[in-house]
């Protein structure tokens, strides 16, 4: 494998991420010339076979591109929806919608913290090892794990593919009592979330620095989850300057290209590299964290988010993460506490000859929808772009500094087995979501 | 590696997840056990899931998607849509004391199987704008068209507490208490009011397999037929339902068109639409058909 300083890892099958993938990086004379993230996963053409179909089937259909997040391609897909038919949901439907994807929130985020993520930081090769010796973190991450998936039982029907969604609302709301047994899950969540928050502060970061442009939504006043402007922060070598568009424009600034070695697409913003998720979020939103949320993240280590911190060690996004666990709890409690049922479950949408484009945000980044519309509601167009294609680019960029930074140091003869750790670990900072994607890995260095 | 490698005087059955084109959210389903996770992998030794654990071997070594088992039992998800896959397959299979599909993509070939019925090419060219650097077969497949199957779980997705008997039957040795009546013996069940017979709503439920538990009801939804197709459903009836509560023709093509649409029972739908249109008795004959039916369906 080692031939004159040239040589070729390969990681053949990425584990503990959603979705199949692999990776591939080739090294020449010290320096990684290519990084390649390979997605295998088989593509599925939800976008073709969404056109003829109905304007009130894309939550169903959509949902379906993703079982760890389908409430965010609901909320997607619905806003794009109801906004080609010039319909706003607002009041406590619209506050319902942010209770669900609250419950996705924390539920995708404590999985991929305590099962899929946090094994890294504690060498250990899985879940099942981490109980071993931290039963009782591994048992507190489930229990949070559960509080989401218990709003999206009452609220949805069920965690994954959720049944109670649809256009201009829900088919049926609770009654405020049966959204108090959650409440009660949720104040246990709290304190387990916090916990969480200091347990994985405490843990070893690797040196790391990212510099990609920064996306997420922004909704002045709140941490956007389900609405907001889309937002970009420049580079921190660009001065970090912020600017929106509005959603409608989404396609004129954030472009896709495909590349050979995938079945996902990648994306730049404005032709720029850029990263979407939890590290967008925080530097966006950070100044309109609930008190509480705020404060553990001073606390563990991440600046202080009301005078813009921003966190750039694409390491510590399991600390950002469990912040925003603590967000969502708080929110959901705020929700629930507020709550009175609205008049209807739903509005009714019409349809019209339109387009409309939605985007909320999804626990790993933004996901944007738009469709075209018929006068009878047929989809004429659909187009998707999921969080994880607009990343790609950012996490090989990742993958490739981090190499970089090890084989700077240890020289040409860095260990295999530790390189492949390492570039494993730079991927599942993103947490991707690659059945998203493929519409989206191999690790393969090539050191020829 | 799995991290639970066991010892020389382990006797627990091992257990393989293996994902083919599909949205993870069936196997997802094994890590939403909250209560039961941790007690199962004290039973069960997980030794092949990606979603959880990293591929066995090392480095270079790493057995790419085909662990080398053997695994008493495999838990399958998703469909064959590519040529790689198709042999996958059939290693998963021989690796493989018993095989149970999980979910509605690895049972009836997924929302993916929509190509079936189209051409895949202009599939390609409408979501990839390079579409030679796609590799992909025309159709979507369950996996029993591939290879022997032991047991087929339906649901889009799967439920979480019919996984649980699948694997607690495979490991003790006995057959999976599944039943294969319809959603309507649930909402009995569950004291939900039939909301086609109250409100006029079109469901699905009499000619879909139970197992979520009449969830759609509940929520004063029609079901929308994501376990796929009960055991012998009498679909020309359904049709004609249907129709009563409203639906359209397009809407009921539809509605047999989604997640298991490749079933061999909800696939002809569309065909038995046509065919009642070209041929108007055939309609008739069809509602005579369901009253003669109707002694003999089990209630």
């Amino acid at each position: 494998m080692n031939d004159r300083g040239r040589r070729v890892l390969r990681l053949d099958s990425l584990g503990r991420v959603e979705g199949e993938a692999a990776l591939h990086l080739r090294v020449r004379d010290r320096s990684v010339t290519e990084t390649h993230l390979r997605i295998y996963e088989p593509p599925r053409f939800f976008e073709a076979f969404l056109i003829g179909r109905g304007h009130t089937e894309p939550p169903d259909i959509t949902s379906r591109i993703c079982g760890i997040c389908p409430v965010a391609y609901q909320m997607s897909a619905c806003q794009a929806i109801e906004k080609a038919c010039g319909v706003t949901v607002d009041g406590p439907v619209s506050e319902l919608r942010r209770l669900l994807y609250c419950g996705e929130w924390i539920e995708s985020h404590a999985l991929h913290i305590h099962l899929l993520h946090a094994p890294d930081f504690l060498g250990r090769a899985d879940v099942v090892g981490l109980a071993r010796d931290q039963r009782a973190a591994v048992e507190r991450g489930l229990r949070i794990k559960q509080a989401g998936n218990a709003i999206l039982e009452q609220l949805g029907g069920r965690p994954v593919h959720p049944v109670n969604v649809r256009v201009g609302g829900f088919y049926r709301v609770p009654a405020p009592a049966e959204l108090r047994p959650l409440a009660e899950r949720l104040r246990q969540a709290r304190e387990d979330a916090l916990e969480t928050v200091r347990w994985v502060a405490a843990f070893d970061f690797p040196d790391a620095v990212c510099d990609h442009d920064l996306l997420a939504l922004c909704d002045p006043g709140r941490y956007a989850v389900d609405s907001g402007t889309p937002a970009v922060m420049a580079a921190r070598k660009q001065g970090r300057a912020l600017r929106e568009f509005p959603v409608s424009d989404f396609e004129e600034h954030v472009q896709e290209g495909q590349v050979p070695h995938s079945t996902a697409r990648t994306a730049t913003v404005d032709g720029r590299r850029f990263l979407t998720g939890p590290l967008a979020r925080y530097a966006i939103s950070g100044r309109w964290l609930h008190p509480v949320a705020a404060e553990a993240a001073r606390n563990a280590g991440l600046g202080d988010p009301a005078r813009g911190a921003v966190c750039d060690n694409p390491f510590r996004s399991i600390v950002v993460r469990a912040v925003e666990v603590v967000q969502a709890v708080e929110d959901a409690l705020r929700i629930i506490d507020g709550y009175e049922p609205p008049p209807r479950p739903a509005v009714q949408v019409l349809p019209r000859e339109a387009a409309g484009a939605g985007a909320t945000e999804a626990p790993r980044g933004l996901l944007y929808h738009r469709y075209a519309l018929a006068a009878d509601g047929t989809l004429t167009e659909a187009r998707i772009i999921p969080p994880t294609a607009q990343n790609q680019t950012a996490i090989e960029e990742d993958v490739r500094r981090a190499v970089q930074a090890r084989l700077d140091r240890a020289g040409p003869d860095a260990d295999e087995e530790e390189l492949t750790l390492l570039c494993e670990r730079a991927v599942r900072n993103h947490d991707p979501c690659i059945s998203c994607a493929a519409h989206f890995l191999d690790l393969t260095m090539d050191r020829t | 590696m799995t991290s639970d490698p066991g010892t020389a005087t382990d006797t627990r059955p091992t257990l393989a997840v293996w994902k083919f084109a599909s949205c993870d959210g069936c196997q997802l389903t094994l890590l939403d056990c909250e209560d039961e996770l941790l007690a199962l992998t004290d039973r069960v030794r997980i030794d092949h899931f990606l979603e959880m654990t990293p591929a066995e071997g090392a480095g270079r070594e790493r057995a790419r998607l085909a662990g080398r088992g053997p695994y008493d039992l495999s838990l399958v998800e998703g469909s064959i849509t590519t040529a790689d896959d198709a042999e996958r397959i059939q290693h998963v299979r021989r690796v493989s004391r018993y095989l149970v599909t999980i979910g509605a993509c690895a049972t009836a070939g997924g929302i993916q199987a929509l190509r079936n019925f189209a051409d895949v090419d202009d599939f390609l060219a409408a979501v990839y704008a390079r579409p030679e650097y796609i590799s992909t077969l025309e159709t979507s497949t369950a996996i029993s068209d591939h290879v022997p199957v032991d047991f087929e779980l339906r649901g889009c997705p799967i439920d979480r507490r019919q996984l649980l008997e699948v694997i607690t039957a495979y490991v003790t040795g006995r057959k999976p208490r599944i039943p294969g009546h319809s959603v309507c013996f649930e909402c009995k069940r569950r004291g939900t009011t039939c909301i086609t017979v109250a409100h006029g709503t079109p469901c699905l439920g009499p000619v879909t397999h139970a197992g979520c538990g009449a969830i759609c009801p509940a929520y004063g939804r029609g079901c929308y037929g994501c376990f796929g197709p009960t055991d012998r459903p009498n679909l020309r009836s359904m049709v004609e339902q249907l129709r009563r509560d409203g639906l359209s023709e397009s809407d009921i093509q539809r509605v047999f068109r989604t997640f298991n649409a490749a079933s061999p029972e909800y696939a002809p739908v569309p065909d038995l639409l046509a065919e009642e249109q070209n041929d108007p008795r055939a309609r008739q004959d069809s509602s005579r058909a369901r009253t003669e039916t109707r002694p003999e369906r089990p209630v």
